[in-house]
């Protein structure tokens, strides 16, 4: 049992870790959270089952045109929900503007999709059992992501103009740095990663429209924990949620699992607003 | 309905506060239709306005968190499940003896207001997005736990909502039942935005740093906005579970959530009728365009999105035909200085205000570092230095919101406690801020009115009930802050949105609201920024005026001849040093002040 726990525990973790890593993505962009992370996330699971399982494609198709569906809902965030919003970055209407993206995806899913949670296929024509695949694919894929952001962020142009961006956007921008595209591309890349925690996890979470506000939650709780813009951090959190989540499921139930996730979430971020890892100061006058 | 010009009359300027934007009248045919509804149609009409009826209750507390309070909660459909299931729970008996269904609402308005701040207390520390994020965590949760508590929710097979005895069990009865709530709802959050709380509601909102300075306190005011919000909302609950006779979690899906959030958002910011109207439309809408509703939910995120990227300020905005008129070009400010003893009175001696070996530094850069000052009532201090001398530094040190590494602030020889920014109003210590802070949205009366908030008397129930107290408090804000706004001479203004006036007459509401205290010292940042040559002598005799009516004035400034012209006494910074200090005359005559600062 313990094995089981620490497996899917550890699973759920990396799909976490990965839609933080989401949120970090677009927010080291644009200071924006984005609640549509929590959608993307639920969009690759989607896509995955409606490519292989209802369309019939090979995953070798099927797989880069659910991460391509992610590309495009990350470039349509940044175009209709984030630029526009922009300008006003302290009424927080970017909350509102993501918020409600987020819901027409979900919505549109329910609709277009069916509101029943449908299976997602099995990837590798492997025997199922012990460390299996929907264990190792969540895990997989959450550490080619942070080897991948590593050598992008370390080794790449564009990775350290991202980095840039990040630091502070307007002596990037004097720099001549090209904000707008480098913040879409940001985007794209979110979009990409959510939607490989979604086809990651496919088999553990399901295609289920459902997933949405869920991830969007579960996904944040590293993000606020870990520290907002360290992908560490969320990575840390993510896992330790996982571990603590899935413990916690098969020890005292569910329904006690999620509230004591949501207590310990609240207690931390009012013992520390800014998060275990990160450091905030904010000048006000 | 009187709506005068904007500042023609300013004596009969209406100030029902965010009820006159577009005014009681539309809010009185909506009574009289909602009265008269059962004479129209029939059955399923009636379902349908009960329900209006029943969100709006749960929306006009939500409204005064999400529309006055701005704070971001999308998932108070948590509330309205906790209300439906602890009204029908203790009604069936399934977790404690039978209590009659009176009894059970009143319950469920108090687990409502409980657990609205539960819900709303992580709002005192977390910011927008945070905030958003656990309301949204609370309503899955909320559910998650009404399928699993099979024993007394009856899990995912449900139970029956209480039913109430006659004359509210027939249909039109429960409906006029729940439209009772729904007027008694509109009431109250009605005196409650006209009132100094709904005031200080918005200031929290888009000024945060002023309401500070003007002593409100955003956790006492946030904590009684969550327990009444969290009280209707659990009567809403309570109400539903009635109306739908059968719940299951099924019933409370976060799609509702969302319905009463984007209603407030339609409607607009800081306003009544307007989140009202959008319940409205939410509620009725589907119900024209039966091929939609599964759409619904979908539509109604579009409209979110379309509202805020085009407008902003929702149907109240689009109705406030009173601020598109044009306000004449040619504004002069003309302040009466000789209104000044009128205003703030004789005020007591307060003793200097002293600071003693102030340090701070940021880093490792020594903003402040040992700085003695001292102001005296009925003097003008003028503070000046070159950009990065530590001016403004010392002025928040001073008013709380830095807090000094070394050193004392004293007040008549007491120490200023660190960090407690709202304390200084209440000791009488007034400022400005450099960029001014006004609520954009208020008018420019209610936006002075702000500065009064703590000199009211009454409570936030006296003002949900519009009591004598209340009453009394609203008259003697009304005239005190147009009393204030004649003497810095924006009485014309009075009615305008404070978003429309120029910089410089911001500055002078700045300064009316300031007065509002009644200030023993009134601490201004950069006033003459912005302000034409004539405007700065006016301000400068304005000034001279308040140090004479008592007040001592802290001047932070760049204008040397306003500094020179005005200050009994000046201080020169350098470095978060003092470099001089001294008369006007001696200042001029400093050499190392000419060198350093002056220039020549």
């Amino acid at each position: 049992m313990v094995q089981s726990i620490v497996l899917s525990g550890l699973a759920v973790g990396c799909i976490y870790a990965l839609i933080g890593i989401t949120y970090n993505v677009m927010f080291s962009a644009s200071r924006v959270f984005s609640f549509t992370a929590g959608a993307l996330g639920m969009l690759g699971g989607v896509l995955g089952a409606l490519f292989i399982d209802r369309l019939g494609m090979p995953v070798a198709l099927g797989f880069p045109l659910a991460l391509l569906g992610g590309v495009a809902l990350g470039i349509i965030t940044e175009l209709i929900a984030v630029r526009p919003v922009l300008k006003s970055l302290d009424q927080h209407l970017y909350v509102l503007s993501t918020l409600a993206l987020a819901l027409m995806l979900q919505q549109f899913t329910a609709i277009e999709w069916g509101t029943d949670a449908r299976p997602f296929p099995r990837l590798f024509d492997l025997p199922r059992g012990g460390f299996d695949q929907q264990f190792w694919l969540p895990m997989l894929a959450c550490a080619a992501v942070i080897v991948g952001l590593e050598l992008l962020y370390r080794h790449t142009l564009i990775g350290r103009a991202f980095q840039a961006i990040a630091e502070d956007t307007y002596a990037a921008r004097a720099l001549g740095l090209p904000e707008r595209s480098l913040r879409m591309a940001s985007y794209a890349l979110a979009g990409a990663i959510g939607a490989l925690a979604g086809f990651a996890g496919g088999e553990m979470l399901l295609a289920f429209f459902g997933n949405a506000p869920l991830l969007t939650f579960y996904g944040f709780v590293p993000v606020a924990l870990g520290g907002m813009g360290s992908n560490r951090g969320a990575v840390v959190a993510g896992l330790l949620l996982g571990l603590f989540q899935q413990a916690a499921n098969f020890l005292v139930g569910g329904i006690f699992a999620s509230v004591a996730v949501f207590t310990v979430f609240i207690i931390v971020l009012l013992a520390r607003p800014e998060g275990l890892a990160g450091a905030a100061l904010q000048r006000r006058v | 309905m009187q709506m005068p010009a904007a500042g023609l009359h300013p004596g009969r300027v209406n100030v029902l506060g965010s009820m006159s934007t577009i005014g009681a009248l539309p809010l009185l045919a909506l009574f009289a239709f909602g009265v008269a509804l059962p004479l129209f149609g029939g059955g399923y009409w009636g379902v349908i306005a009960t329900r209006a009826c029943v969100y709006w209750v749960l929306v006009s507390g939500l409204n005064l968190v999400v529309g006055f309070a701005g704070q971001i909660a999308i998932g108070w459909v948590a509330l309205l499940t906790l209300g439906a299931y602890t009204a029908s729970v203790l009604v069936a008996g399934n977790a404690a003896p039978q209590l009659p269904a009176y009894l059970a609402l009143a319950i469920a308005g108090v687990v409502g207001a409980v657990f609205g701040l539960i819900v709303g207390l992580p709002a005192l520390r977390l910011r927008t997005f945070y905030f958003a994020i656990t309301t949204l965590g609370f309503a899955t949760i909320v559910t998650q736990v009404a399928l699993a508590w099979q024993s007394v929710t009856g899990g995912g097979v449900g139970v029956a909502g209480p039913v109430f005895p006659p004359p509210f069990s027939s249909e039109w009865g429960f409906y006029y039942f729940c439209f009772g709530f729904a007027a008694i709802c509109t009431w109250m959050t009605g005196n409650v935005a006209a009132s100094r709380f709904g005031r200080a509601l918005t200031a929290i909102r888009d000024a945060e740093v002023a309401a500070e300075a003007s002593g409100i306190s955003k956790p006492a005011l946030l904590v009684t906005v969550f327990l009444f919000s969290g009280a209707v909302a659990g009567i809403a609950g309570g109400l539903f579970a009635t109306l739908q006779s059968y719940i299951t979690p099924d019933a409370f899906t976060l799609d509702l959530s969302v319905l009463f959030f984007i209603a407030i958002l339609i409607g607009g910011r800081s306003s009544i009728l307007g989140p009202l109207l959008g319940t409205i439309l939410l509620t009725v809408l589907p119900e024209f365009a039966a091929p939609l509703v599964a759409w619904s939910t979908f539509l109604y995120a579009a409209l979110l999105l379309v509202i805020v990227l085009a407008i902003p300020g929702g149907i109240a905005e689009l109705l406030d035909f009173k601020n598109r008129r044009p306000l004449a070009s040619d504004r002069a400010i003309v302040p009466r200085p000789e209104l000044l003893p009128r205003l703030l009175g004789t005020p007591a001696d307060a003793g200097a205000l002293t600071l003693e070996q102030v340090a701070l530094s940021f880093g490792g850069v020594h903003a402040i570092d040992g700085l003695d000052l001292e102001i005296r009532p009925s003097q003008v201090h003028g503070l000046i230095g070159p950009n990065g001398s530590g001016k403004t530094t010392t002025l928040n040190v001073i008013s709380g919101y830095y807090a000094q590494h070394r050193g004392a602030v004293r007040l008549n020889g007491m120490a200023l406690p660190v960090f407690a920014r709202e304390r200084r109003a209440h000791l009488r210590i007034a400022r400005t801020f450099q960029t001014p802070r006004v609520v954009g949205s208020a008018s420019v009366l209610q936006n002075v009115m702000i500065g009064g908030t703590i000199d009211g008397k009454g409570t936030f129930v006296e003002s949900l009930l519009s009591l004598p107290r209340h009453r009394r408090d609203e008259a003697k804000l009304r005239d005190t802050a147009m009393l204030a706004l004649t003497a810095v001479g924006l009485e014309r203004l009075a009615a305008v949105r404070a978003d429309r006036l120029q910089h410089s007459e911001l500055r002078f509401i700045e300064i009316a609201r300031a007065l509002m205290l009644r200030p023993a010292y009134l601490l201004l940042d950069e006033p003459a920024a912005g302000l034409s040559g004539e405007e700065i002598k006016r301000l400068g005799t304005f000034l001279l005026a308040i140090a004479a009516a008592g007040t001592g004035v802290l001047v932070v400034e760049h204008h040397p001849d306003l500094i020179f012209d005005i200050c009994h006494h000046v201080t020169v910074l350098n470095l978060g040093k003092k470099l001089a200090a001294g008369t006007p005359a001696e200042i001029r005559s400093h050499r190392e002040v000419v060198n350093a600062y002056l220039g020549g």
